[in-house]
């Protein structure tokens, strides 16, 4: 990606040093096989926590993919993010189920608490908030998911009490290394 | 004695885990008699956690909302033979399951998902053997049409239509493709059974790609889905250990094995040909039909797609056969549905019932009715492609023709109530933002129109609607329709055109009143605080504004200007002095 639009592009991203070669050995094994620049993406994600820009063009001159398409693809689905997250992901579910039972008023919590809108990531690294579409768990709206852990029937305040504890703990985690 | 435990999504999210976890670790350290077992959701997710208790003579007790605290206390009065009343089913819960026709989900929240022979005891792989040793591919198609089956997955499409146009074509090699990329919010149904019922699934992609004639079948699930990506890969990996999937099936000259390919998310993918382009590394792009995927699918070869619950539905047919599948259902919708009730419904959960039951039976049978006892304003049919239908058309039945009649469709069998404090206009203003989300951008129509509609919406519930606005909508509407390709587009208006069919009043109001009549809009209503106020101070504590001012045992007032409107004085008010104008 070296034209004036790609690097008008890279400008909105944060693009950190990170170990290629990490990625050498799903890469040598989907080299050959048609269709998995997705699957190669999803193990990018995983490994490095988002998909830094390097990591693509490393891909695209890998894979011989056009670097254009891995950079469509990778922003086509609402998985992949190019920047970083804070160490505590909130998935916010928007569904249906939980928009009838008071969402909104559950993200303006968040807002409130942590100063960040949907997207965004709090200054000292601990919060990203994503708002999701469905998290399947209907019956419990509002619902929203925190690496890995439900949390359901929230209402403002025990949202607010649910994150303030999290963030007690990340710090103490934090000092404690 | 075997104790079982519900652990599906839901049931985790509710702490089904921690019960899980103190019940592993007592029957360890006490080595005591009992078989302990996992299983997927039974779909009473009001419940959740549910255990169920088997005695020696396979009597079950099922016992709702059990905390990992009060679990143990529940089983060693089980195994002591006494009475434990406070934790056991409710009776009228009992009955609206039994109101239920469970044929897609028959094995939900009763097998253990994770081992093949629970399955096997309950009738599974029985299908699949009897279509390879017993019928022709013609004769597999032939059951299915006499079973009347359509796609569950939101167009309806007739299953054995689409399987006898892939089996005519000669190419090979065939695909045979489920669609697992649940994506409308608030279903949950493909889910459950991916969860619950893993084997069920590729018992009936193995039969359906024996009647076309595929060897290889692909997955494509939603990577949102971990718990059942986790369960189908268990599942695939015992298959073929047991000669289920591979080579030579049942001594048969049939093969056919199954991968999982994880989806990145993007509601449009439920559309076959987008489905397929993301199948292949691709944008999940749709493209122009025909060619259809049963002539040119994944790489250009025959492809066919269903979805879960579809699929789910097929064991069953060929283990009882097409006309005892008929029997259920209307003339033209035949079988079962499940519908994922969720919303302001007393008892939320997964409901599978004969097509053409009325909704009000759906709801008061066996959703126990609204939420706190409010009044049912209206019900959300098919998500964000679907539409409303209002309380007095509760006796609307639920099968393709009815819902399409009355605007609405069947879609994935979404079912979101609603009560008289939900706005309908912004409830319009939620799908429309949804859709112009997950729009892929290929059509301009779908791309800026639905963007066009929303801001129109938006600008509504704002406050600032202009005369004109609903008819705008309307025509826009249409041409939306018209000008997309694939059915995000056709179908995205749909819930803007309901809402105004029933609710146009309410739209009137917005604009020309500037009043939300179910007071829910916050750029129209206002918070006030009534004479019968005693000034204990509550409001004026936990405004975060510093709106509210007043001297201790007097009415207290609210400063409008500096009102945000966040309800907060509303729900702490403990005399019901703070009115919502």
């Amino acid at each position: 990606m070296g034209c004036c639009g790609a690097k008008e592009l890279k400008s909105h991203f944060l693009d950190e040093a990170v170990d290629l070669s990490k990625m050498d050995s799903v890469i040598a094994k989907y080299k050959e096989v048609k269709g998995s620049l997705i699957t190669i993406l999803q193990y990018a994600q995983e490994t490095y926590g988002y998909l830094p820009m390097s990591v693509l063009e490393y891909i695209s001159g890998e894979t011989g993919i056009y670097s254009s398409q891995v950079y469509g693809v990778a922003t086509f689905y609402t998985q992949f993010r190019l920047n970083p997250v804070g160490e505590n992901l909130i998935m916010l579910c928007k569904g249906t189920a939980c928009h009838v039972n008071g969402a909104d008023n559950i993200e303006e919590a968040i807002n409130e608490e942590l100063g960040i809108k949907n997207g965004e990531t709090t200054d000292d690294n601990v919060f990203t908030l994503n708002n999701v579409a469905c998290l399947g768990c209907c019956s419990l709206s509002p619902v929203m998911m925190i690496n890995g852990e439900t949390y359901g029937s929230l209402t403002p305040q025990k949202t607010k009490d649910i994150l303030r504890s999290l963030r007690k703990a990340t710090l103490a985690q934090r000092e404690g290394n | 004695m075997k104790v079982v435990v519900g652990l599906g999504s839901c049931g985790i999210a509710a702490g089904a885990r921690k019960v899980y976890d103190v019940l592993k670790d007592e029957v360890k350290n006490n080595r005591l008699d009992i078989d302990l077992e996992i299983t997927g959701c039974v779909g009473m997710c009001h419940l959740e956690p549910i255990v169920d208790i088997y005695d020696e003579n396979n009597n079950l007790e099922r016992y709702v909302k059990v905390s990992g605290d009060d679990v143990l206390g529940l089983v060693h009065k089980a195994l002591a033979k006494e009475e434990e009343g406070s934790h056991k089913i409710s009776a009228v819960d009992e009955e609206a399951l039994g109101k239920q026709v469970r044929i897609a989900i028959e094995n939900c929240g009763i097998i253990n998902p994770e081992r093949l022979e629970e399955y096997i005891e309950r009738g599974g792989y029985e299908a699949l053997k009897k279509c390879l040793t017993e019928m022709t591919q013609e004769q597999v198609i032939e059951e299915m049409k006499e079973s009347g089956l359509r796609g569950r997955g939101g167009a309806g499409f007739p299953t054995w239509f689409k399987w006898n146009a892939a089996y005519r074509e000669k190419s090979t090699p065939k695909f045979m493709v489920c669609n697992a990329d649940e994506g409308d919010p608030g279903a949950f149904m493909d889910r459950s059974i991916l969860e619950g019922d893993p084997h069920r699934l590729l018992e009936g992609m193995a039969i359906g790609a024996y009647a076309i004639g595929a060897e290889e079948g692909v997955i494509y699930v939603r990577a949102e889905y971990p718990l059942a990506i986790k369960r189908l890969e268990i599942a695939i990996r015992q298959a073929r250990e047991a000669g289920y999937l591979g080579k030579k099936i049942f001594g048969s000259n049939f093969n056919f094995d199954i991968r999982i390919k994880a989806g990145a998310g993007a509601f449009v993918c439920g559309e076959e040909t987008a489905l397929i382009a993301s199948l292949e590394g691709e944008r999940g792009m749709p493209r122009l039909k025909p060619p259809f995927p049963a002539q040119k699918g994944y790489w250009g070869q025959p492809t066919n797609i269903n979805n879960v619950e579809t699929f789910a539905n097929v064991p069953w047919i060929i283990r009882k056969g097409g006309a005892a599948f008929a029997a259920y259902g209307t003339d033209r919708s035949k079988g079962t549905k499940v519908f994922a009730l969720t919303g302001k419904i007393k008892k939320g959960g997964l409901v599978e019932v004969p097509m053409g039951m009325p909704i009000k039976e759906i709801i008061y049978g066996i959703g126990g009715g609204i939420l706190n006892d409010k009044k049912f304003k209206a019900v959300q049919m098919g998500g964000p492609s679907g539409g409303c239908i209002p309380a007095h058309l509760e006796d609307t039945t639920v099968d393709y023709e009815s819902l399409g009649k009355v605007g609405a469709i069947m879609g994935s069998g979404g079912m979101v109530v609603m009560d008289d404090s939900t706005c309908m206009v912004s409830m319009a203003r939620f799908f429309l933002d949804f859709t112009r989300k997950e729009s892929c951008g290929k059509c301009i129509h779908c791309r800026l129109g639905t963007k066009r509609m929303l801001e129109i919406l938006e600008r509504i519930v704002d406050g600032k609607g202009r005369p004109g606005d609903i008819e705008l909508l309307e025509s826009l509407a249409v041409e939306v329709k018209d000008g997309s390709l694939c059915g995000l587009g056709q179908t995205a208006p749909n819930p803007v055109l309901s809402t105004i069919r029933y609710f146009r009043d309410e739209y009137e109001a917005h604009i020309h009143d500037k009043k939300c009549p179910s007071k829910s809009c916050k750029a129209l209503i206002r918070y006030d605080i009534l004479d019968n106020c005693i000034g204990c101070g509550m409001c004026k504590r936990s405004c975060p504004v510093g709106a509210i001012t007043g001297e201790p045992k007097l009415i207290h007032k609210i400063d409008q200007d500096i009102c945000i409107k966040c309800g907060k004085c509303y729900e702490v008010c403990k005399f019901d002095s703070i009115e919502i104008r």
